[in-house]
């Protein structure tokens, strides 16, 4: 058993075999991975807001934005001779936890991250190769940069592996 | 904006003082529902990273059955109830004198779900008329949403205002323990206070001791 990279809320981090990277309880949040299955160096982010302009002040935490984190992601993998044109993408997360009747905006924060993933993702044309997101569970993701497998936990569905 | 990473240990005691009487209402009122003696410990005030927020309950994947309210008005938040899904289960057998109550069940059975809103709403509203009286702040409780979930899961929901400010926040975070015959404790859950950014000063202003700078 080779030893997990863990991702925290707002980080992001690579894995290289016989290393494993882990992010737990992803709710409204995005769990994005980019690997390649070449040199399978693999970095994941875990990103809470859909764009860096949500930033109110003070020291931006790029990892914390869709837009930011997946940019230098993609910035570190290339330092690690992973090739633009190979980087494939596996995402999940994006759930509605709670159903609110009052319209807040806030409420919908998770299909916006999705939405700003995907539209980000296509610009850099870097194809999705899996999703899991939306619905209202809570899911906890785990990458091997070996097989290119994501293992994906949620609370009610049990483990799959895609 | 202020850098909560740096907020001085005189203004956590202040927020842990208005935490104290808010609980002390919600425990009164929760202890009336049960006919039981209920406790709240005196909260803990804490800046904790978000990396590290799911530690803070049971570690990140515990799952819980959690109601969430909004907090409106003068200082806006975030708050939570949250117990581990067998106190939870527990909890509203009790209540109802339903035993086939299961909060694991999946979709959830809806008058479990709406005697735990029920509760959180009355936990809410009776910690929030505490801490209005004391600060004459005027604070409401949205209606109350439920999810049986991962403790980060659910936490992240209530994380959102916040993140856009910084990588911190502030938890006013209640034990409630329930004193079995024998005098033994036993845990049940949280109650968590999630202040927005903006609202941390408004409420040290109410009682006359606002940030520096």
């Amino acid at each position: 058993m080779g030893e997990v990279v863990k991702v925290g809320m707002a980080d992001l981090n690579i894995a290289k075999p016989p290393q494993t990277i882990r992010t737990s309880g992803l709710g409204s949040c995005v769990g994005i991975i980019l690997y390649d299955e070449k040199v399978n160096v693999s970095g994941m982010a875990h990103i809470m807001l859909p764009n860096s302009s949500y930033a109110r002040a003070g020291v931006l935490n790029r990892a914390k934005y869709a837009d930011t984190a997946i940019n230098d992601l993609m910035d570190i993998l290339s330092k690690e001779g992973v090739a633009k044109y190979r980087i494939k993408a596996k995402i999940a997360g994006g759930a509605q936890m709670f159903k609110f009747s009052s319209n807040n905006e806030a409420m919908r924060i998770g299909p916006r991250n999705v939405e700003a993933v995907k539209q980000i993702l296509e610009k850099l044309k870097i194809p999705i190769i899996y999703e899991d997101v939306g619905g209202s569970s809570g899911r906890t993701i785990e990458f091997d940069p070996m097989t290119g497998l994501l293992e994906i936990r949620t609370v009610n569905k049990g483990v799959v592996q895609v | 904006m202020i850098d909560l990473s740096k907020i001085g240990a005189q203004y956590l005691d202040i927020l842990r003082e208005v935490g104290n009487i808010g609980a002390g209402n919600a425990a009164t009122a929760l202890s009336q529902m049960l006919n039981k003696t209920i406790d709240m410990n005196v909260p803990a005030v804490r800046v904790v990273p978000f990396k590290e927020i799911g530690d803070t309950v049971g570690g990140e994947e515990a799952v819980v059955a959690a109601v969430f309210l909004l907090i409106e008005g003068d200082a806006p938040g975030n708050m939570f109830f949250m117990l581990p899904v067998n106190e939870a289960s527990r909890f509203i057998q009790q209540l109802t004198g339903d035993p086939s109550i299961d909060f694991s069940d999946e979709p959830l059975n809806e008058m479990a779900s709406s005697a735990l809103n029920e509760v959180g709403n009355i936990l809410a509203g009776s910690y929030l008329s505490a801490l209005s009286d004391f600060t004459k702040l005027n604070l409401q409780p949205t209606p109350p949403a439920i999810a049986v979930d991962m403790t980060t899961a659910i936490l992240s929901f209530g994380l959102v205002e916040l993140s856009r400010a910084g990588d911190y926040a502030i938890v006013i975070d209640t034990e409630i323990n329930e004193k079995n015959n024998d005098d033994t404790i036993r845990s049940k859950g949280h109650f968590f206070l999630l202040p927005d950014p903006d609202s941390l000063n408004k409420i040290l202003q109410a009682l006359g001791v606002p940030l520096d700078g």
